[in-house]
């Protein structure tokens, strides 16, 4: 069985975002790279399915330039069999990047293809929904639970629904699962996975190898732009009682949000 | 500008308010806009509820597998349709079901993507729109190269208003194609909750409520004004709310007339989960919590003595109304 992980490499969620000059981006000399958190959950998730079924291999994919290749290494620290490296400098957009992974899938073969439910820079939470497309393959988003039929041929999930519902999903594999967080607890990479990982070959290749070298991007990023700033307002006065009936007041007549 | 497509989101007869915020905005930018309604049966009242916010044509696309939401089914329909009107513009809300098809639709058509954009602007044969990215850090003016232009609106961020109130109805038959994943069944929540980030009013608590039972406190504020609560990650993380409650970089982004943080000390991605709330109400032991420095009105003081009272005032406010 040919897991597949999708992961992608962001900012960490610390990081304190400076525009570029010219608009059409951040500033990245002083970032934090980690795995995009929901990604986490989708290597775990990966790397539990092979245990469950005692069976198959776990690739992680990215795309990005090479700092992102350290992205792959600690997944196979993790645990991860392969990795695979498709290697760009440009800024892709999100249909440029799930034609890239799309085409690794078919490489791969992949008969489930996990990823984050989205990443934490760009909050497209589409890449899924792209690759299980151009791959005709069924898909689900927020997924919080996955079982596989002993058979391999399909997948019952969960998904977090609206006003804490959860849908139970029934679908034939291959199939994409965008997970969510809650569906696991990653494990840490261990020191000696570390070390190997280190030394792991990376599959590489560019958009021209996926016979993609005459595409671009779909979207055009400008004038990024800070938020407006929220001015600290007022502290209410007196003892509990009295600020709880001041605050009912303004909420009602001054904001008139109640 | 061309052909403006909305995808009208329906459940049990109910237009989903989203769809009619976008309507309203395109009333208001002067674009004639179809809405587009995947379903099955009577949904007159969902019809004039589109052409009474603007609606200058409502497409039903009719077919029994359509009656509950499947991602391929709606996907499919929705582009065997819209393939045929040569659109320009495709635009629904990023609810649960937008951000599930959507993407996918957008692959069938070869084009980008621009998702939980809070504001968007046609005007001549232009289409930009305006998303957050980094949480909210920042947001960016997003184009499209080629048609349709496809793009989701976050809810809660436009207004709506009724429109001309005239505007044609028709039901064509829709063709849902092959489905591969179904939803079997759905398990409510235990406890009737207000879907987060569609919410109106929020109520969340932080580390500092110290128990899973203590939130009933704040589930007793919400009650009165039909608000929904939400979480920290510290409160999640500690077990005392279950996850989809937490809102936050790692959790929902969400967009309330209201906001009120109890015990949440405001930490840089917490902000980015509610910063555009329209008002924020802060309630810390802490005068120093950096959550003061974003609040609109600050209480100092202890949530456990404070919440119950504003509970009692709002109360109070209901039964005069």
């Amino acid at each position: 069985m040919n897991i597949i992980v999708l992961i992608k490499q962001v900012p960490d969620t610390e990081t304190k975002v400076r525009i570029t000059a010219d608009k059409r981006g951040i500033e990245t000399n002083d970032i934090k790279w980690v795995i995009n958190p929901y990604d986490e959950f989708a290597i775990e998730e990966g790397l539990k399915t092979k245990e469950r079924l005692k069976e198959g291999l776990v690739s992680v994919v990215t795309v990005g330039p090479d700092r992102t290749v350290e992205a792959l290494r600690t997944a196979v620290a993790m645990g991860a069999d392969n990795a695979i490296h498709v290697k760009t400098e440009s800024v892709l957009d999100t249909y440029l990047v799930a034609k890239a992974l799309a085409e690794v899938c078919k490489k791969e073969n992949a008969n489930i293809i996990f990823t984050g439910k989205q990443a934490i820079d760009d909050d497209q939470a589409a890449t899924f929904g792209y690759v299980a497309e151009l791959l005709q393959f069924p898909s689900a988003s927020v997924v919080v639970k996955c079982d596989i039929s002993p058979d391999k041929s399909k997948a019952t999930v969960e998904q977090e629904g609206d006003g804490g519902a959860k849908n139970v999903i029934e679908t034939s594999l291959p199939a994409v699962l965008a997970v969510n967080k809650g569906i696991n607890t990653p494990r840490y990479a261990s020191l000696p996975g570390i070390m190997k990982a280190k030394k792991k070959e990376i599959k590489t290749y560019t958009l021209t190898d996926l016979g993609l070298g005459a595409e671009n991007s779909k979207t055009i990023d400008s004038d990024y732009q800070l938020p407006p700033e929220r001015a600290a307002g007022k502290k209410l006065q007196g003892d509990a009682s009295a600020q709880a009936k001041e605050l009912v007041r303004l909420l009602r007549e001054e904001a008139k949000v109640i | 500008m061309g052909n403006v497509f909305v995808i009208a989101e329906q459940k049990d007869g109910h237009v989903k308010r989203v769809s009619l915020e976008i309507l309203s905005e395109l009333t208001r930018q002067g674009v004639a806009a179809t809405a587009v309604v995947p379903g099955f049966g009577d949904l007159s009242k969902v019809t004039d509820n589109l052409v009474n916010h603007g609606a200058a044509k409502v497409v039903v696309l009719e077919h029994e597998a359509l009656n509950q939401y499947n991602t391929e089914a709606y996907t499919n329909a929705l582009h065997q349709y819209l393939s045929s009107q040569n659109p320009s513009v495709i635009v629904t809300g990023a609810t649960s079901h937008g951000k599930d098809f959507l993407p996918r639709l957008a692959a069938k058509f070869t084009t980008g993507i621009a998702v939980d954009c809070t504001s968007f602007q046609l005007s001549g044969d232009k289409v930009s729109v305006r998303r957050p990215v980094y949480a909210g850090k920042c947001s960016k003016q997003v184009e499209f190269s080629g048609a349709p232009a496809i793009f989701s609106v976050r809810p809660n961020v436009l207004a709506v208003q009724t429109g001309s109130k005239s505007g044609s109805v028709e039901k064509v038959a829709a063709n849902p194609g092959t489905v591969k994943a179904k939803i079997v069944s759905t398990v409510a929540s235990q406890i009737k909750k207000v879907e987060l980030t569609e919410a109106d009013i929020i109520i969340s608590g932080g580390r500092s409520l110290k128990s899973a039972d203590n939130f009933k406190i704040l589930a007793d504020c919400a009650a009165t004004v039909g608000a929904a609560v939400g979480a920290s990650r510290a409160a999640v993380d500690a077990g005392y709310a279950p996850h989809d409650m937490q809102v936050g970089q790692t959790g929902k982004t969400v967009s309330p007339k209201l906001y009120i943080a109890c015990g949440i000390s405001g930490a840089i991605q917490h902000l980015a989960g509610m910063r555009t709330s329209k008002v924020i109400v802060a309630i810390n032991k802490d005068p120093e919590a950096p959550i003061f420095q974003k609040a609109d009105y600050g209480i100092v003081g202890d949530l456990f003595e404070v919440v119950p009272l504003l509970t009692e005032e709002l109360k109070k406010l209901k039964s005069q109304s």
